[in-house]
Parts: structure tokens; C-alpha cells; sequence
């Protein structure tokens, strides 16, 4: 077999550090796919660029070759000029990145940034090169080439510009294509969508891929060939079949353990009688008004959220799964009373067992800080939720301080045992956020939302922005906590796997209507919505027993017009939510 | 199509924004006590000229300034019909500058088109300046050159522009034989425009424009560097390079374009900046433009001329951001299309 493209004992540091890739070594043949996996840190990345040679400007390779044997010879990529350099890069070897959103200039169209690729390789005329763009936009699946070729970024969602990137690799049909994490920022169903793109193109062209990614269900639905990166070091490599199946690595064994994956044994759900509801929302609903495209034409209503009913009960975990734009995000924001819903829907808050329910969405001022105290929020991005000038100890202490409990000592007493049980240490309280990991900062804001003692948490896709390893630890924290100061969870996620560990109720939303609900055992050991099916399916799993069957996902993920009879949407109007077996419920016609 | 109907709902915005305008300047024109002709018929009372009150007297009620003030300033837009009927700054009469004795037309009309002149020369200068200068910086920033540009910008930000106008009249006399101030020869003046007049202009326009425009460039040079920062580091760049662009052409296909709305919605901000920053720079200069004419109206509460003045900066602000606004929408599809975002 030859090999496209072969690194040998890479290295590369940044300033006079120690190197933070050290001796690597990869190599991937024409027409398969290696995987490079790996945690943030782990260099994957960097060694990626060096390929291509567009490191940032601090970093420097200090050893190694890169030899690229493509159609015109071999060529050694890091000593080649920069001008044959460019003449490499986005015709014989293209990359995707990670960030579809900011990944395309915004101010230009998305034909004139895809056809620029021919241009600057002298591959086409205008006429010619246009058509060879919207073919090339057609075959990853645009249903109207030419009116993504005069849309602008803004105009598309993140699937679909993920596809115009795509395009914009393949156009000018390269030997190599690199996609770093191209799907870590999509919803599942289009990940697997995606994905599935990427491996047709790769079978029409015949081009080698590398794939990074920390995700080893993605791995196993795209390798052929797998390389285990961990702290700039290759710890594993070798066929994807005797990687997956056997891992030899502490630290491949360490990953596929943290991985979270749907279960496959089923339990008998237990529906008790008489529930004590910490939370119960009946009927709710909420509409926004969009501006129109004119100040004088007429607002759009958009309806986030259509007639939810949700009960959380005390000392358990409700999740609310869903994609993005389902609603979900709105369904926790009406559950804190951060907004009011729309007239007729009920949100009542019982903070202790046997205590009076309170109106949720008609609070006086008062009432609000109380309830505040009862319910606090986590958030999705622990980089942007702790303020960087402010250090732990202030951060931890604010609550206390708008609802002027204790002392300042006391206030830093409480702090240093919060701490504590989020498995931080109390000589952590002055220093500032910037000092912690990502993991460590989601422990923070974790920390935080106890400091009032609450009996509520809304957690807000509390793992999507994390490695899986710490993913793991930080769900470990929230069951742990919650099971030992007795608290309630509305969780919300997009990662079925993750709510598959946690819920003890899931309810499936899909464009701010609930569409099957009922307790895990039940939906994931049988699913019965067709969008349910989709997101299971589209769930990549570690195993190479189990590809993703894009049939289900195609089905399911699609508008709901295309669902069979039972599920099928007339115009706006939805089927009823009907109760299938105990504690199940799908949104169909019996 | 689109931008047809905002370039029309920006011109009735500005239009409204005029008229308030126009309000706030009578207003403020007339909170100091009395009035020109007040003033001067005390005076005469004093010195006891009692032929001068009398003309004094009839300019007053010439002028409608014996009537309520809200009165004043509906006949000076002419809004209302003062003693000569509709007479006002709509019907195309600017008043009577009492000080020089003449209509504020004929005083103000060729300094008017030498104050556009100016400040249209120093705006470009500003741009000219900043655009090269800004983009060199941020491209090899942390270098020599991005440390020398930046040390040329904060003395030129922080060199006054009168001590600046003196050391290049001097140096520019003493070496390039170029003249000293005004904006014209002297036989020039009152003279029909002429081939020789205009090469007269260009000439005195040299000093001028580098005096008024040195610390508005170096400004919009750092800010122009700020924001190309900020862009380079943007995942799109990285697309770009991935392409196979070469560094320059990449530079100003993607980054540049987008760092240039800060830039453009400058424009708006910079016309009135650089005229009252010019008005004192005009006085040292003795350039015939209306910045002296201003002070000395103001002083002597010449208040048709003050006020003609006034609103004459405030149009140009208001064509400033009109232009400023057209550009943005031109440049980026997302103000052009943000009513389709949700």
C-alpha cells in the first residue's frame, strides 16, 4: 500500500518551552482514513496544520519530515518554498475546520469563496469554474446550488455551512483532505449526516482523509486507520479494527471507559403513584416576535416552545434532549422564570416537600428572590460564564451578597466547603478563573449555583463544551451532589448517551414540541417517534459493530412532513401526546 | 431595491434630525442676554448717537428680533411669515450679518466652498494616510515597522496643530518655497476661479490639510490596527490560508474587508471632528475658511451668522454619517439584510 502522506518524528514548541508534540509520527494511505484522536491538548491539531504549514505564528517545528506522495512525486511539505507551498495547499491537500460558524468570511458570497479555490489554482475559467462549483454543491447535498452560491454565511445554517465547507475542500478534488473536528460543533443527526458526506465524497474521489476528533464513536464510523494522541505523544496506533476492538493503551482504554453510550439492558420502569414534584409546568407555551425584513412589514411570530408539560421530581433528574432551536434552552429559562410564557400555561415551584406550590410566572419582586434562592442555573460555557477579573473567592461569595446572608467570614467559610464538595481545594479562593481548566471551571460554576443552598439546579448543557474523560468526572460531580444535598435537576442536552446516565425521566423535543417522553429504559430500548430513532442512530457509539444507519437519521432528522402517517405534522398541527405504556408517551395518532 | 428604501428612510431621518437641530442652535445662540442690535443701541445710548438707534431700531424690526423667540425662529427657518413674508433659511435667506453690515450670504459664500475644500483634502489626507499605514502595522506587527509607524502616530496625536502648522510653515518655506498662510495668493482674492486661482489653491492646501489631518490619521491608523488584529486571528483567515492565498492578497480579500466598517463608520464622526478641530487651526493659519468667521460671530452675538454657520457643520455631520451609513450597508450584507436575520 502506498502512503499518501507520512510524518516522521514531528516536533513543535512554542517559544523555548518544552515541545508540546514530540516525536510523532503518522502516515495515511491514498483512499482510507485515519483517525487522530486525542483530548484538547493533546497536539493533534497542531500536528495537522504543520502539515500544511499554517501553525499560528508563535509555534515552530524543531524536528521532523513531512513527506506528501501525491500525483506529481514526492515532496518534503516542510521544506518546500512558501509559493509551492500554496500551490499545495487547498488544491492538492484542503482542510475543514472545526467552527463552521466563523470558518467562512462573512462578507462574502459563499460561490465567490468557493470558486476562489479554482481560480487560485488556475483550475477554471469563471464560466467553467462556476459550474464546477454548483456541481460540486450539489453533491454534497444542496437541493438549490445556485442559491447557496449567491447566499451569504449568515443566510445558512451550521449544518449547511458545514456542507458548503466541505464543498469548498472537495471542489477541486484533492488527494488529502483534513478535517479537523469537522462535526463537533453540529447536532448529532447532522454529524451523522456529515460524516456520511464526507465518507460518499471520499469513495467518489478516492482521497486519503485524516480525521481529528476526540470522539471514538465518530472514530469507529470513519477509521481505517487509528492514531491515539495523549499529551503530544502517540500512544496507540494501528488498524481501527485492533484499536477498537482490543486496546492495548491505558490510555485508549481510559477514553473508550469515559465515552458515555447509550444502554443496551433494560430495566423494568418503576412509575410511582403519588409523586412529590419539586417543579411542574402544564400546558406552557412561549412566542417571539421577530422583526420583520422592513420597519413597517409585519412581526413574525416564532413559537419556541408549544403547549410543554413537564414535571420534575424531587431528589431526580429530568432531561430535555433535543437539537438546536428545539426549544429547550426556553423550556429552562420559563422553568427559572427568567421569562414569562405565553398566557394559559402553568409553572408551579414547591421548594420543600408538603410546602405551598408557588406561581413561578407571576412572582412579585420578593418572590423572585426567594425563588431565587430555591433555584439556580449552570451554564453551557464555563469560559465565558466566570467574569476573568474576578477571583474565586469573589465569585462564589456574590450570591451571598445580593441576598445579604452572613458575614463576610461566614460568606468565605460557606465558599471553602463548596469548594470542597465539588472536589476543589479551599486555597484555590483567590486566584482567577484563568488559572483553571476547563474542567475545573465547570466545578466552579457548579460551586457557584450551590453557594445559596438551592434545591433546584438547571443545568444547561453542562458537558458540551468538555473533553470526554472530564465530561465524565463533572457528571459523576452533579450525580454525586445531587444525591447527597437531595437536589432536583432539569438537565438539558443535545447528547443522548450523557442524559442516558443521568435522567431519570427524558423528554425528546423537537421543534418546541415534546415528542416522546418517558424514562430512559423505555425510550432508548424502544424508541417509537421516528426523530427519537434518529437521534439514537445518529449517536455515534466506540463500536464498529454498529455504524450509523443514515436511513433512520435521514428519516427521522427531516422535516416532520416526511414522518410516517402516524407522526406526521398536518401543516402546523401536531399529533396528540399519547400514552403508549406506563411512563411512555409519543406524539402520534393511535 | 433594499438599499434604495433605506438610502430614503436614512435622508427623512436626517431631515427630522435637522430640524431639531436647527431648534437647539436658535436656542443656544440666544441664552446669552440680549442680542447684537440690543447691545449696539445700548451703546449708542451711552455714547448719545441717537441717528444709529434709529437704524438699529428698524433692523430690529426688520428682523422680527422685537418678538417672542419661538416667533424668531419659525421666520428664521421660515416656517412662519416674519415682516417680509416667508423669508427664511428654507426660502433660501440666511439673514443679515449685522456686524460686517452685509447679507450672511454674500460674507459666508466662498468660504463655505474653501471650508468644503479643506476639510474634504484633510479627510482624504486621513484616509490615505491611515489605510497603508494601519494595514502595513498590523501585518507585521511586533516588528520595527509596527513600532516605528505607531511612534510617528503618537507624536503627531500628540503634537498640537498649531505648533505643528508653525514648524512646517517655517521648514516649508525655508526649503520647498511653499507660502505662508492663507489659501490663495492675495491677488487671487474675489477673483473669478481661474486655471492660475486654482493651482494658487492647491498649493496653500498642502500645509493646511497635513496640519488638520495628522492627528485624526494617526488615530484612525491605531484603531485601523486594532481591529485587523482582531480579525487575523479569526477561523475564516485560517480557511483562506488553507485555500492557498498568498499572505498580501488574503490580507485584503478577507480581513481588510471586514476591519473596514469600524473604518468607514468613521466617517461620520471624523467630518465634524476635523471641522471644529480646524476652526482654531484656521485662526493660526489665516485661512479664509468659516472657522474664524464663526468665532468672531459668536463673540459679538451675530446671531444670523452664528446661526447660518452652525447649521452649515451640523449638514455636513448629518451628509457625514449619511455616507458613512450608505457605505456600511453597501459593504456588509449583514446591516443590508438585518431585517432577515432572526
Amino acid at each position: 500500500m502506498t502512503e499518501l502522506l507520512k510524518v516522521e518524528g514531528l516536533s513543535i514548541g512554542f517559544g523555548s518551552d518544552a515541545p508540546v508534540v514530540d516525536d510523532v509520527s503518522f502516515s495515511v494511505a491514498a483512499g482510507e482514513t485515519l483517525a487522530l484522536v486525542g483530548e484538547s491538548g493533546s497536539g493533534k491539531t497542531l500536528s495537522c496544520r504543520a502539515a500544511l504549514r499554517i501553525l499560528p505564528g508563535a509555534a515552530q517545528v524543531r524536528a521532523g519530515r513531512v513527506m506528501f506522495h501525491g500525483r506529481d512525486g514526492p515532496r518534503d511539505l516542510l521544506g518546500l518554498s512558501e509559493r509551492r507551498m500554496c500551490d499545495i495547499r487547498g488544491d492538492r491537500i484542503t482542510m475543514i475546520f472545526q467552527e463552521p460558524m466563523r470558518s467562512l468570511s462573512p462578507l462574502h458570497r459563499i460561490g465567490n469563496q468557493v470558486v476562489e479555490v479554482l481560480r487560485l489554482h488556475g483550475k477554471a475559467s469563471s464560466g467553467r469554474g462556476r459550474r464546477r462549483v454548483l456541481d460540486t454543491f450539489a453533491r454534497v447535498g444542496f437541493a438549490d446550488p445556485e442559491r447557496i452560491w449567491r447566499a451569504y454565511p449568515f443566510e445558512l445554517s451550521g449544518g449547511m455551512r458545514q456542507r458548503a465547507m466541505i464543498a469548498m475542500a472537495i471542489v477541486s478534488e484533492p488527494e488529502l483532505l483534513i478535517a479537523d473536528e469537522p462535526t463537533t460543533a453540529l447536532d448529532v443527526t447532522t454529524q451523522a449526516q456529515v460524516l456520511g458526506l464526507i465518507k460518499q465524497v471520499q469513495k467518489d474521489i478516492g482521497m486519503g482523509v485524516i480525521l481529528v476528533t476526540h470522539d471514538l464513536g465518530v472514530v469507529a464510523n470513519m477509521a481505517d486507520t487509528v492514531t491515539v494522541m495523549n499529551r503530544g505523544h502517540v500512544v496507540e496506533a494501528g488498524r481501527a479494527h485492533d484499536v477498537l476492538g482490543d486496546p492495548a493503551h491505558g490510555y485508549t482504554r481510559h477514553l473508550f471507559a469515559a465515552a458515555p453510550a447509550i444502554p443496551e439492558v433494560c430495566e423494568l420502569p418503576h412509575e410511582a403513584d403519588d409523586r412529590d414534584l419539586i417543579l411542574e409546568m402544564t400546558d406552557v407555551s412561549k412566542s417571539y416576535f421577530v422583526r420583520g425584513a422592513a420597519p413597517w412589514s409585519p412581526k413574525l411570530c416564532v413559537q419556541a416552545v408549544r403547549g410543554v408539560s413537564l414535571a420534575v421530581e424531587r431528589g431526580r433528574t429530568l432531561a430535555v434532549v433535543g437539537e438546536s432551536g428545539s426549544g429547550k434552552t426556553t423550556c429552562a429559562r420559563l422553568a427559572l422564570g427568567a421569562e414569562p410564557p405565553d398566557r394559559g400555561g402553568q409553572i408551579r415551584f414547591r421548594h420543600a416537600s408538603g410546602s405551598d406550590p408557588i406561581d413561578v410566572t407571576a412572582l412579585s419582586r420578593d418572590e423572585k428572590m426567594a425563588f431565587k434562592r430555591h433555584a439556580q442555573m449552570v451554564f453551557q460555557d464555563p469560559y465565558s460564564t466566570l467574569n476573568p477579573r474576578m477571583r474565586v473567592k469573589e465569585a462564589l461569595t456574590e450570591p451571598l451578597e445580593i441576598h445579604r446572608i452572613g458575614t463576610g467570614a461566614e460568606r468565605l467559610d460557606r465558599a471553602a466547603e463548596v469548594l470542597r464538595w465539588v472536589g476543589l481545594s479551599p486555597n484555590m479562593l483567590p486566584r482567577f478563573p484563568h488559572a483553571f481548566s476547563g474542567g475545573q471551571r465547570q466545578r466552579l460554576s457548579i460551586a457557584r449555583a450551590l453557594m445559596l443552598d438551592p434545591d433546584f439546579l438547571v443545568c444547561d448543557e453542562p458537558t458540551s463544551a468538555l473533553d470526554v474523560s472530564v465530561q465524565d468526572q463533572i457528571l459523576t460531580l452533579l450525580e454525586d451532589i445531587r444525591d447527597r444535598l437531595n437536589l432536583s435537576y432539569l438537565f438539558i442536552s443535545h447528547d443522548l448517551a450523557v442524559v442516558a446516565r443521568i435522567a431519570d425521566e427524558v423528554a425528546v423535543m423537537r421543534q418546541g414540541l415534546v415528542v416522546e417522553q418517558g424514562v430512559p429504559e423505555a425510550l432508548f430500548h424502544d424508541p417509537q417517534h421516528p426523530y427519537t430513532r434518529a437521534l439514537i442512530a445518529a449517536q455515534p457509539e466506540p463500536d464498529l459493530a454498529r455504524p450509523i444507519d443514515l436511513g433512520i437519521v435521514a428519516q427521522g432528522a427531516g422535516a416532520p412532513d416526511g414522518w410516517p402517517e402516524a407522526y406526521r405534522f398536518t401543516g402546523n398541527i401536531a399529533p396528540p401526546l399519547s400514552v403508549v405504556a406506563p411512563g411512555h408517551r409519543v406524539r402520534c395518532h393511535v | 431595491m433594499a438599499i434604495l428604501r433605506f438610502a430614503v428612510m436614512r435622508l427623512l431621518t436626517m431631515l427630522a434630525t435637522l430640524v431639531v437641530v436647527s431648534a437647539l442652535v436658535f436656542v443656544i445662540i440666544n441664552l446669552p442676554p440680549g442680542d447684537y442690535l440690543s447691545n449696539q443701541i445700548d451703546e449708542l445710548r451711552a455714547t448719545g448717537q441717537e441717528a444709529g438707534i434709529a437704524k438699529a431700531e428698524f433692523l430690529r424690526k426688520e428682523y422680527a428680533l422685537d418678538r417672542p423667540i419661538w416667533e424668531q425662529y419659525l421666520i428664521w427657518v421660515g416656517f412662519a411669515p416674519g415682516p417680509q413674508g416667508f423669508s427664511g433659511m428654507l426660502q433660501g435667506d440666511f439673514g443679515w450679518s449685522f456686524e460686517f453690515d452685509r447679507p450672511v450670504a454674500d460674507l459666508v459664500g466662498e468660504a463655505l466652498w474653501l471650508t468644503i475644500l479643506v476639510n474634504l483634502a484633510a479627510v482624504l489626507f486621513v484616509y490615505a494616510v491611515a489605510l497603508p499605514l494601519g494595514v502595513l502595522a498590523a501585518a507585521r506587527s511586533k516588528t520595527w515597522v509596527d513600532y516605528t509607524t505607531a511612534f510617528v502616530g503618537y507624536l503627531g496625536l500628540a503634537t498640537p496643530n498649531f505648533l505643528l502648522a508653525l514648524i512646517l510653515f517655517y521648514y516649508g518655506h525655508k526649503y520647498l518655497d511653499l507660502p505662508i498662510g492663507g489659501l490663495m495668493a492675495p491677488r487671487f482674492e474675489g477673483e473669478p476661479m481661474s486655471f492660475e486661482k486654482m493651482r494658487s489653491i492647491l498649493i496653500h492646501l498642502i500645509i493646511p490639510t497635513f496640519v488638520i489631518g495628522t492627528s485624526g490619521a494617526a488615530a484612525m491608523q491605531q484603531r485601523l490596527r486594532a481591529n485587523l488584529l482582531d480579525e487575523l486571528s479569526k477561523p475564516y483567515v485560517e480557511t483562506a490560508r488553507a485555500k492557498g492565498m498568498r499572505e498580501s492578497r488574503m490580507l485584503v480579500k478577507y480581513p481588510l474587508r471586514v476591519a473596514f466598517n469600524p473604518f468607514v463608520a468613521d466617517i461620520g464622526t471624523l467630518l465634524p471632528a476635523l471641522i471644529s478641530g480646524s476652526v482654531l487651526v484656521s485662526v493660526v493659519l489665516g485661512l479664509q475658511t468659516i472657522g474664524p468667521v464663526l468665532l468672531q460671530a459668536l463673540k459679538s452675538q451675530d446671531q444670523f451668522l452664528a446661526g447660518f454657520v452652525l447649521m452649515f457643520v451640523a449638514l455636513l455631520t448629518l451628509i457625514g454619517t449619511l455616507v458613512s451609513d450608505l457605505l456600511l450597508a453597501l459593504l456588509d450584507p449583514r446591516i443590508r439584510f438585518g431585517g432577515r436575520e432572526t
